[in-house]
């Protein structure tokens, strides 16, 4: 491993991992098609894709349980790609991973599948049971050392999933669609407790999913993948508001309020008054734009459906505006106004004076 | 009808029970880790080796192929070999092995199987050696289908005892050979049918019993 090829370590002092090209083929489908990321110390990175993307081949290739055709895979500035089994074994005990369907081992109650981790690693079985004490009481589950399991609830034993993992101290935590077999409300407390242990174990996290809610609730960066490459990559805030790539806006599009069908359906040419769709994003969402509006067109402007949602502490949100107005010259003069105010406008038709 | 004597039926049970218990061990002693080779060795396995995959299932399949009684005198020699004769209880114990080594090593492979790859997946990604997937993993997790299937095994080898009795092994399948159906004694049959009956009901209680108490699945 020469300095000079080494460009990821050289120019990325924090980075946890750096993938350089890394391809991978089943048969003639490129499950992975070159791709370069890398993670840095301390961030959540969201990779997004919908399923069939590469999403579990390239977190496979994180901890060699998958091995790439080509590329490089460092973790913490060594290439695993050449390691045999039995040495990517050492490396994997340093990387924690959750599962979708949580992997626990159903003949061992919840302290015993928390402690596995450690016993592989070789700690004696006082330092075990002090350790995974301290573990069940981080994810709130304390009194279920005993337990098995199957007494458990997916909330619950997600937690045990988490408790697990985080069990070695680990420097990475890979995130394999770990609430997508999970109700929103126990999605959102899992998501808080991973955000938790990424502010207060500094812990670098890499969340693997199909849902663009959890990389909004999590993610400080995304990471975009469809067909095995990467479309879109970027601060979540960004990537959210103003998506350059088609994957990525169909993504978004959940995000978005949409317009109600009983209002989409009175749009005409010849309404009284035009209906706009203002995309906004950041500090200027926050802006007085009814009464902007108002002022160009001397009508009263009506907002009819919208809403604003938080990313990384930004609102980001689509707002249905009615100008009051048909007037083309008063439409052109808002839409002229608003451009630069928004990261969207769009004339979407006429509606009745009166919705 | 004569009444069948209790000291006939109790040796024949004791027989019986030794045949079974003895090949029954065996069987969980080779077939347990042949199972294991089975399922570890074939292709996607933590150990996977083809080519052994195929030999020792080839083994394997001739082996469960040959009908037991077939078996029983095919093996005289090896038996010979082990035990210097080839009448007796200790005999008989030779060819019920070999049938059951394989028997169990199919039961406990299927067993195996179903262990699910997102656990042995989840080992993997903690860093756990080959090792430690079976004796943390593997074993455990199909531990009450392997109690199962071992249950299973035993109660074959009851049977397969009593006909290894009509070559001269002893045991309730002699008996009921020798006295219920060569001497016409139908209360000596009756009396042998219902203590298999109960000798094999005793076993899958006590076998379900195991495996109920050890599934927290």
């Amino acid at each position: 491993m020469s300095a000079t090829e080494n460009g990821h370590s050289d120019m990325d002092e924090a980075a946890v991992v750096a993938l350089t090209g890394v391809s991978r083929r089943f048969g003639d489908h490129p499950a992975l098609d070159d791709i370069s990321l890398s993670l840095h110390r301390g961030e959540i990175l969201g990779l997004i894709g919908r399923s069939g993307a590469g999403k579990s081949t390239l977190i496979r290739c994180l901890n060699g349980l998958e091995k790439p055709d080509t590329g490089r895979v460092e973790i913490d500035g060594q290439d695993i790609t050449p390691l045999s089994e039995q040495a990517l074994q050492p490396v994997r005990r340093r990387i924690g991973m959750i599962f979708q369907h949580f992997n626990l081992l159903s003949s061992k109650t919840i302290a015993d599948n928390v402690a596995l981790p450690l016993k592989i690693a070789g700690q004696p079985e006082a330092r075990r049971r002090a350790r995974v004490m301290e573990l069940l009481d981080l994810v709130g589950l304390a009194d279920k050392a005993g337990a098995y399991p199957a007494q458990l609830s997916g909330g619950q034993k997600q937690r045990v999933g988490i408790a697990r993992a985080l069990a070695p101290d680990p420097l990475l935590l890979l995130s394999d669609e770990a609430t997508s077999a999970l109700d929103p409300e126990t999605t959102h407390s899992i998501l808080d407790l991973l955000r938790s242990v990424n502010r207060e174990l500094g812990l670098t996290i890499l969340m693997i999913t199909h849902e663009i809610e959890v990389v909004r609730q999590i993610a400080s960066r995304v990471v975009v993948l469809d067909q095995g490459r990467i479309v879109e990559e970027g601060p979540v805030a960004r990537v959210l508001a103003t998506p350059r790539s088609e994957t990525t806006r169909s993504l978004v599009r959940s995000l978005s309020p949409m317009l109600p069908d009983t209002i989409a359906a009175q749009i005409t040419p010849t309404g009284a008054q035009a209906l706009l769709r203002l995309d906004v994003f950041g500090a200027q969402a926050r802006q007085p734009f009814l009464s902007q509006i108002s002022d160009l067109t001397g009508r009263p402007a009506h907002l009819v459906h919208g809403g604003l949602s938080d990313v990384q502490g930004e609102p980001f949100g689509r707002l249905f505006i009615a100008l009051g107005t048909a007037d083309p010259a008063s439409v052109a003069k808002v839409v002229a106004a608003m451009t630069p105010l928004s990261a969207g406008v769009e004339v979407l038709g006429n509606v009745p004076s009166q919705l | 009808m004569s009444l069948p004597s209790f000291d006939l039926l109790a040796r024949g049970l004791w027989e019986t029970v030794v045949m079974t218990g003895v090949s029954g061990f065996f069987s969980l002693v080779f077939g347990l880790p042949l199972g294991l080779v089975l399922v570890t060795t074939d292709r996607g396995g933590i150990f996977e080796a083809t080519t052994v995959n195929r030999f020792l299932g080839a083994i394997v399949n001739a082996l469960r192929s040959l009908p037991f009684i077939i078996l029983l005198v095919a093996v005289i020699p090896l038996t010979r070999l082990i035990v210097g004769s080839a009448i007796g209880i200790a005999a008989a114990i030779v060819p019920l092995t070999i049938a059951a080594i394989p028997y169990f090593a199919r039961i406990a492979e299927v067993s195996l199987r179903e262990v699910p790859q997102g656990l042995i997946d989840a080992a993997r990604a903690m860093g756990a050696s080959r090792w430690t997937i079976i004796r943390d993993v593997l074993v455990p997790e199909s531990l009450p289908s392997l109690v199962s299937g071992f249950t299973v095994t035993l109660v074959t080898l009851v049977g397969a005892s009593a006909m290894a009795g009509a070559v001269g092994a002893g045991g309730l399948g002699d008996i009921a050979i020798r006295y219920g159906y060569q001497r016409f004694e139908t209360g000596t049959m009756l009396a042998v049918v219902a203590i298999l009956i109960l000798l094999v009901s005793l076993l899958q209680w006590a076998g379900d019993a195991v495996a109920r108490r050890i599934d927290h699945r």
